[in-house]
């Protein structure tokens, strides 16, 4: 193999400015983040946000300190994201920061004396930098080879940046690597999608169903508040997970089921809810088609016959099934959110849609919602030109009833073959970690060595950062103005979010950076605007507040507009489907050779002495991106390897000893996890928090600590109708020895 | 007055954003905190139990700490909140030594240091830091001496334990389950 183009590099490879790092505001070797003399007083300030940690956007308050110090983050009341509380990540959000780890200044990847180094660079130098070279592949290779992936508020901005070049490659990993196949499910069901926050009235409901979502160690702020509201009422909580999850050990039915069968257990209380005629008739035969197919086409799936794939006793199969139907209509089978398990994700999606409808849950009170949002235009600007070409046409023929770009389709076509006639050139890459975010890592590397030219705009050194030709330090959140927040709600809201404090370091917004960049490349008319508050208090205007009365409050909600938040009794309702009626048998489905109802289909099974790796969240991270945060890492600095005592036993491991994991393929993970021997879970898989394993040194108090389960997904299962990437067919095994003592001499 | 908590063990998600939200709250420095999450798992596969606990200083009506502080520092407050006087406190470290929860520790700066039941803010009228962060608001602070406050109200309704009550200290942190 020859050299490679990008190698990794460090980012301290040329020492980062002493100046820059001296306006720590504090003092780390005395371990507090905050002037130690600092009392708590009266003397603040405070400054309207939403939170960035995670996608649920809550909306709150910066407070600062007599010294003018960021000093905590607390929810604002009004608004239905958080009712007032933020969750931990929130609450600790003043660590990302105050993070010393921090990208500092814009960096240029050169070649010195044949080795590849980042020079520290001024905002001018790197924005030409990227201007000349974004040319450069425009002049060659047309601007729909650019690519943009993003995880944020600030990529909006460069969304409307790639659009204005003539390209729609914009693409979040929160699609197909996780909400994507409930989405397509949904709407192929209802014609509707479930978005962000997901419109599920969990207030209210008498019965909650959840299948692998583990809520409350997923801090889904709102809906874990009101699953706590739900249980204060007394609703019945069933959860079907292998793991004793904290959910489970809430809930009123844990249905310990064998990993990957959840199809088998979803069709079999479709059958029980017919045959008994438990179903809500009324509902079904005005609001649906296509039941008397689906009722032929459950006859067979049993209780029984789930048994023996899912290990369920069939009683308790039966009783659940009756649980929710004696809920009915207030009973909502949760959509999840990560849901790209196994490869036919859209379909078990489907199944959970079609049983939701059975029961006459969608648009009822207790079940799913209607939500609404307000109109809030857009800042005029010319016609965005005509892409000539989209990522579908890299991926001919390929996730048809895809309704966002694919991020692993995008991956793809970025890697030349000879049934392609474009690659994809150029990427910018805002807020997501490719590296841990998209599985096969092998790949994701593979194609990054066949662009010309990489931007990464972020605020930490995370790993993709080092393989940027620029690195481009954005300010936090917590320093910047974005867009505002506009998402569907039950009372249509939006949010501010202003900077409480300067950017630290050479840091600046995104909003700053792509007018800069527009500039550069011609296409300032698109963003004729002077600056982000003239653009802010223009949009507020056009819906009846302002920028000032904004700052003031944060939040504001607007009167709905449409329809009611559910149903009426007897309702007429037109559903956005090819029938006009909820597809119980889809013809979207069917009419792309996919199965019009949803059929099992049985999944790998671990090999001898390999166990399913099952991943999840811990409450107090996000993702990848909070585990170098010093307060976050403070309440969890490493993941752990759950494993069964029995398979413990076997194995001779003891708590806290350090294995290696090796999965399947071969696969080997760079650091070693501890092991936490529980009964919570079952023999047959062992589990891990996400995000772990970081191995660039540069993430000072995260390098090193727990692994990296992205590095043992390497058996990608590809979803044919929306290519969500299925992660959940990797087995690990145990390596108590450490497999890389032999690489390490040279 | 007597001032107490509950916490309702059966909604607790173990999250530790009342942690997180103490120490911002609190400036309570990175790699301490005033108060902690502890999981008590019951049971073999799948016969199983959880519990879940969002633990902190009892604020004990009958405190080994005050008695053995050789200063005084340590001392009941109004409502029976124990605090430490830092100007007074030498750092002997013998409260520590006698609190059977483990609650109390040496802050970097040498005084004693422990939760509050945020005395500053209550003194205002607002609620504790973590009480009023709790996504799940499984807990609720108040006047045991006042019937009608939520805290005597979940007491009355619900059955509750209090940690170690073999030690005799009285605690006033109550767990609902
Ligand atoms: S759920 Fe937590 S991390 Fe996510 S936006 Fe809300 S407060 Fe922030
Ligand atoms: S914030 Fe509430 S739910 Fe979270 S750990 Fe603390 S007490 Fe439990
Ligand atoms: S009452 Fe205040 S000092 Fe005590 S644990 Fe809660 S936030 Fe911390």
């Amino acid at each position: 193999m020859k050299a490679s183009r990008r190698d990794f590099i460090k980012i301290s490879s040329l020492g980062m400015g002493g100046a820059l790092v001296s306006g720590a505001l504090f003092n780390f070797t005395k371990g507090s983040i905050l002037s130690d003399t600092f009392q708590a007083s009266d003397s603040f300030t405070r400054t309207p946000t939403y939170c960035e940690v995670c996608f649920w956007k809550c909306a709150g308050w910066v407070y600062k300190n007599d010294q003018g110090d960021i000093w905590k983050i607390i929810g604002n009341d009004d608004d239905p994201h958080c009712n007032g509380r933020f969750c931990p990540r929130g609450t600790g959000g003043v660590g990302m920061y105050y993070d010393e780890d921090r990208l500092k200044t814009p960096l240029i990847r050169r070649e010195i004396g044949g080795k590849q180094v980042y020079e520290e660079a001024t905002w001018e130098e790197a924005l030409d930098h990227i201007a000349l070279n974004l040319k450069k592949v425009i002049d060659k290779h047309g601007p729909e080879c650019m690519a943009l992936f993003t995880h944020g508020s600030g990529g909006k901005f460069f969304g409307d940046f790639l659009k204005a070049l003539g390209s729609n490659n914009i693409t979040a990993p929160s699609f197909a690597q996780c909400r994507g196949p409930r989405e397509v499910a949904f709407l192929a069901t209802f014609g509707e999608i479930i978005s962000s926050p997901e419109r599920i009235d969990i207030r209210d409901t008498r019965c909650l169903v959840l299948i692998g979502s583990h809520l409350g160690e997923n801090m889904h702020n709102g809906q874990v508040q009101e699953m706590s509201d739900a249980i204060d009422k007394g609703a019945s909580i069933i959860t079907v997970d292998p793991r004793y999850s904290t959910a489970a050990s809430k809930s009123n039915f844990w249905m310990p089921i064998k990993p990957a069968t959840d199809m088998a257990l979803l069709l079999a209380w479709m059958n029980v809810i017919i045959n008994e005629g438990w179903y809500d008739k009324e509902y079904v035969e005005k609001y649906t088609y296509g039941f008397e197919q689906l009722k032929a086409h459950v006859q067979s799936f049993t209780p029984e016959w789930a048994y023996g794939i899912t290990s369920l006793e069939p009683e308790q199969i039966r009783a659940t099934a009756k649980e929710m139907a004696d809920a009915a209509p207030a009973v909502i089978i949760h959509p999840g959110r990560h849901v790209t398990w196994y490869g036919d994700d859209t379909q078990r999606l489907r199944a959970v849609a079609i049983l939701n409808a059975l029961l006459g849950s969608w648009g009822r009170r207790g079940g799913y919602y209607n939500p609404e949002k307000i109109a809030l235009p857009s800042w005029p600007h010319p016609p965005y030109p005509e892409p000539k070409r989209t990522w579908r046409d890299a991926n001919p023929g390929k996730y048809n009833l895809a309704i966002e770009v694919v991020s692993n389709g995008v991956c793809d076509a970025t890697i030349p073959s000879p049934d392609r006639d474009c690659n994809f050139k150029a990427w910018i890459v805002n807020g997501t970690n490719l590296i841990t975010t998209l599985p096969d890592q092998k790949k994701t590397l593979e194609a990054i060595q066949n662009l010309e030219f990489m931007v990464v705009i972020d605020t930490m050194p995370m790993e993709i950062t080092g393989y940027a030709d620029v690195a481009l330090p954005e300010c936090t959140y917590l320093e910047r103005y974005d867009y505002a927040r506009n998402s569907e709600h039950r009372e249509p809201n939006i949010a501010l979010r202003m900077p409480a404090t300067e950017p630290k370091y050479n840091t600046k917004p995104d909003w700053w950076i792509v007018k800069q960049l527009a500039k550069r490349m011609g296409v300032e008319d698109y963003f004729s605007w002077n600056d982000i508050e003239e653009l802010l208090d223009w949009q507020f205007r056009q819906v009846g507040t302002s920028l000032e009365e904004m700052k003031r409050i944060g939040v504001k909600k607007f009167p709905r507009k449409y329809d009611d938040l559910y149903f009426h009794e007897g309702q007429d309702v037109y559903f956005n489907t090819n029938t006009g009626k909820i597809e119980l048998y889809s013809t979207d489905l069917l009419a792309e050779g996919f199965d019009p109802m949803p059929v099992y289909t049985a999944h790998e099974e671990p090999p001898n002495g390999f166990y399913r790796l099952n991943y999840g969240r811990a409450p107090m991270h996000t993702f990848s991106r909070t585990s170098n945060n010093p307060l976050l890492h403070d309440l969890m600095d490493e993941n752990n390897l759950w494993v069964n005592p029995r398979v413990g036993r076997e194995w001779g491991l003891h708590n806290g000893q350090e294995v290696w994991l090796e999965n399947q393929d071969g696969a080997l993970s760079t650091f070693p996890v501890k092991v936490r021997l529980t009964e919570r879970i079952r023999f047959d898989s062992v589990y891990m928090v996400h995000g772990f394993g970081h191995n660039n040194k540069q993430l000072t108090r995260t390098h090193g600590r727990g692994a990296s389960d992205t590095e043992m997904i390497t058996n990608v299962k590809t979803d044919p109708i929306m290519g969500g990437t299925g992660m959940r067919s990797n087995f690990v095994t145990f390596r108590v020895e450490n497999p890389h003592k032999e690489e390490v001499t040279s | 007055m007597r001032y107490a908590m509950a916490i309702d063990t059966k909604k607790c998600v173990g999250c530790s954003d009342c942690v997180v939200a103490c120490q911002t709250e609190n400036n309570v420095p990175v790699g301490y905190c005033r108060d902690w999450i502890v999981e008590v798992t019951d049971g073999t596969y799948p016969q199983l139990e959880l519990e879940i606990r969002s633990e902190r200083c009892n604020h004990c009506d009958n405190s080994p700490c005050v008695r053995c502080c050789p200063t005084g520092a340590s001392h009941y407050d109004e409502g029976g909140i124990v605090l430490v006087d830092h100007d007074m406190c030498i750092g002997c470290a013998a409260c520590i030594a006698s609190c059977p929860y483990d609650a109390r520790f040496t802050h970097p700066d040498g005084y004693v240091d422990k939760c509050t039941f945020c005395f500053h803010r209550v003194k205002k009228g607002q609620q504790p830091a973590c009480v009023e962060v709790c996504p799940t608001k499984c807990m609720y602070f108040g006047d045991l001496d006042d019937p009608d406050s939520e805290v005597s109200v979940m007491l009355k309704k619900r059955k509750y334990k209090t940690l170690v009550p073999e030690a005799g200290t009285k605690p006033q942190v109550y767990y609902l389950i």
